[in-house]
């Protein structure tokens, strides 16, 4: 079963006056199968979380472990730690202008899955798995990201997720931006991947709204660049009634 | 401007009459008694344009239009001594589609000279220099379902050449220009879009590293033709190119795209011109190029004018290079001179940069290796431009090409 062990992790940025710590020692252990809710105030660290995990070049890890079944994943380029099966689905997806959707799908798939699918099965796959997340089959040959709508990119991202099939998968914000029925399908996307059983998730997200769509197995609160308090669904309710105001507070105290 | 006259009553390719007010008899072209179209003499370029190489003083490479050209390195196409050095021979295949004729002319041949005069010293020289010229005619109305070609393989030494095109009116055709191999090479190319007709005109530089290439493209298009320029230069040591665009009558079309990828010391140059001089004409720019080495320039000067008699033009342009290393350079400079503020609309825009970071990042996210992630981005940025070109058989070979040069290269 895979595991992702994060270990007192500590991550600077580099800011005008010298590097910024923005992680400050985190621990978290993610399962296959479980899913864990990271909730927090804007500026907590938790997308910095996200993307550090990914490999961000911006992100420079100053201390602490990751293991992916006891693999070092600090030690892989971005695109190993995706081959590895680390999934970031981003916050704001990037345009690619000139590569077509289908084009990239493939090449991705290609590349995580080490060959290249066979062809008449992938493109029922693809199909299948746009039609699941209500896109227009057009979709396909439009540039990656270009001119997509803010609903259009976050499918876009968990399609990637259905076709990818990751060991782990981190949504940064997926819920941010998107209208109720959207929100309905990407979460119901995010479930059809989760009820598989193969994959470990973690769920990156401002507001509680995600969460009934998404029921997830544990929640922590992020503040101040670490794991303040953890729990399990319930501690989102509270979240949902009182806010971060404690948290913060406690956070600015330190 | 206005030291440039249109005349009126002008309506098919050709037959317009365009005088150099002050500037007494016109230049002689070969042979007499036929209009000629004066090219437009831009504020920055001192020098009239003329047929005569005698008439333009040798360049030093301070003046305006030379001042990005490593003159040392055109191999004496400037400065007289290629035109007495040995020539050289090329091997030119034809490729016509039935109805096309191509015919090899003297000097004095009336079809010369009508579609634009030498606007620098190479051109001029070219004009001054070359022995026979190749004259393609697509009869009116004929809509040709496969290009013509002509390749031209360089075999080494100085050649000058002097090629038109004669798209009749109405007629539909695709013209493609492939240069290999190598040698020193200054040419004139002409290129006739009759009433209603429409050209697409490929220029592919597909030289042997060595090669010096310059080229002055005139393009005269007719009433409401459609002019289609596409440029593509990879090989070459030094390739300057001056592809121009005048309008004998409203209602014309074109579009410019460029294609260019200079590794390690290529200088390669695109300088266009298009002057609208004339009503509801339309024109649109859009030059790619990519760019690798140590010293690797890329040049591109996009100049458009629009006068006080063109009502009703709109014109855009655009220049963007992607810079894959360090030690490479670009000089990207639109200008546009606008005469009269009833217009349609006219913008430019150019951009230079590097890689996209987080373009990579996204890519290498989803477990693509950062050399092929590279690879995808570059292709994408020129995909976009090829995409436009509506040829699907040239599409798919510059793609082709492409994806050569990518694999040789960007790792």
């Amino acid at each position: 079963m895979a595991t992702l062990e994060i270990r007192d992790l500590h991550v600077s940025v580099e800011a005008e006056n010298g590097p910024r710590e923005i992680l400050r020692g985190v621990d978290l252990t993610v399962k296959q199968g479980e899913t864990h809710a990271i909730m927090g105030p804007n500026g907590s660290g938790k997308s910095t979380l996200a993307y550090s995990l990914a490999g961000h070049p911006k992100y420079t890890v100053t201390g602490g472990s990751v293991l992916l079944d006891g693999e070092d994943v600090l030690e892989m380029s971005v695109d190993e730690r995706a081959r590895a099966g680390v999934f970031l689905a981003m916050q704001y997806p990037v345009e690619v202008p000139g590569v077509s959707v289908s084009n990239f799908l493939r090449t991705a798939a290609t590349a995580v899955r080490g060959e290249a699918p066979k062809l008449r099965l992938w493109v029922k796959e693809v199909k299948e798995a746009m039609a699941s997340l209500q896109m227009d089959p057009a979709f396909a040959e439009r540039n990656v990201n270009e001119g997509f709508s803010g609903g259009e990119k976050k499918r876009h991202e968990i399609l990637q997720l259905e076709l990818l099939k990751p060991k782990i998968a981190i949504l940064d914000e997926t819920d941010s931006g998107l209208d109720v029925d959207a929100l309905r399908i990407v979460s119901e996307g995010i479930n059809r991947v989760r009820s598989t059983g193969e994959v470990g998730t973690l769920l990156v997200t401002h507001y509680t709204r995600i969460l009934r769509y998404i029921k997830p197995d544990y929640v922590h609160v992020f503040a101040g660049g670490r794991i303040v308090e953890s729990g399990g669904a319930e501690l989102a309710d509270k979240l949902e009634e009182e806010g971060y105001e404690s948290y913060v507070k406690g956070g600015a105290s330190e | 401007m206005a030291d440039v006259q249109n005349t009126t009553g002008a309506t098919t390719a050709g037959s317009i009459e365009v005088g150099t007010a002050g500037a007494g008899a016109q230049l002689a072209g070969p042979g007499t008694g036929r209009s000629t179209v004066q090219q437009p003499i831009d504020a920055r370029v001192a020098v009239k344009p003329s047929y005569d190489v005698d008439d333009f003083p040798v360049p030093h490479g301070r003046e305006e239009d030379w001042r990005f050209t490593p003159l040392h390195r055109l191999g004496g196409l400037h400065d007289g001594s290629a035109a007495s050095a040995a020539r050289g021979e090329d091997k030119i295949e034809l490729g016509l589609p039935e109805g096309v004729t191509a015919e090899t002319v003297g000097r004095d041949d009336a079809r010369l000279g009508k579609a634009g005069t030498p606007v620098d010293r190479v051109a001029a020289q070219a004009y001054s220099a070359f022995e026979q010229a190749l004259v393609v005619t697509v009869p009116k109305d004929a809509v040709l379902t496969e290009p013509v070609k002509i390749d031209v393989h360089g075999e080494g030494g100085v050649n000058f050449a002097h090629l038109v095109v004669d798209v009749k009116p109405f007629a539909e055709a695709v013209v493609v220009l492939n240069h290999t191999g190598s040698g020193t090479r200054a040419a004139n190319v002409e290129l006739l879009v009759g009433d209603g007709a429409k050209l697409t005109f490929v220029s592919v530089q597909d030289w042997e590293r060595d090669a010096v290439h310059v080229a002055q493209h005139n393009a005269l298009v007719g009433r409401d033709a459609s002019f289609k320029s596409v440029v593509v230069t990879f090989g070459g040591d030094l390739v300057r190119l001056h592809p121009r665009v005048n309008y004998a009558a409203p209602g014309g079309e074109a579009e410019l795209f460029g294609l260019y990828f200079a590794d390690a010391g290529q200088h390669l140059e695109h300088r266009l011109v298009i002057d609208h001089d004339t009503p509801h004409c339309r024109s649109n720019v859009a030059y790619k190029g990519a760019l690798q080495g140590q010293d690797a320039h890329a040049v591109w000067v996009g100049d458009v004018l629009i006068r006080a008699t063109a009502l009703g033009t709109d014109t855009y342009e655009l220049n963007r290079n992607l810079v894959l290393t360090d030690g490479a350079r670009v000089d990207s400079i639109p200008n546009l001179e606008i005469e009269t503020g009833e217009i349609v609309g006219a913008g430019h825009a150019s951009a230079t940069g590097r890689f996209d970071d987080e373009q990579l990042f996204y890519l290498q996210a989803r477990g693509i290796p950062a050399d092929e992630a590279r690879r995808l981005v570059v292709r994408g940025f020129f995909a976009e431009l090829v995409q436009q070109i509506g040829v699907a058989e040239i599409q798919d070979r510059l793609m082709e090409k492409i994806e050569a040069e990518l694999e040789e290269t960007v790792a």
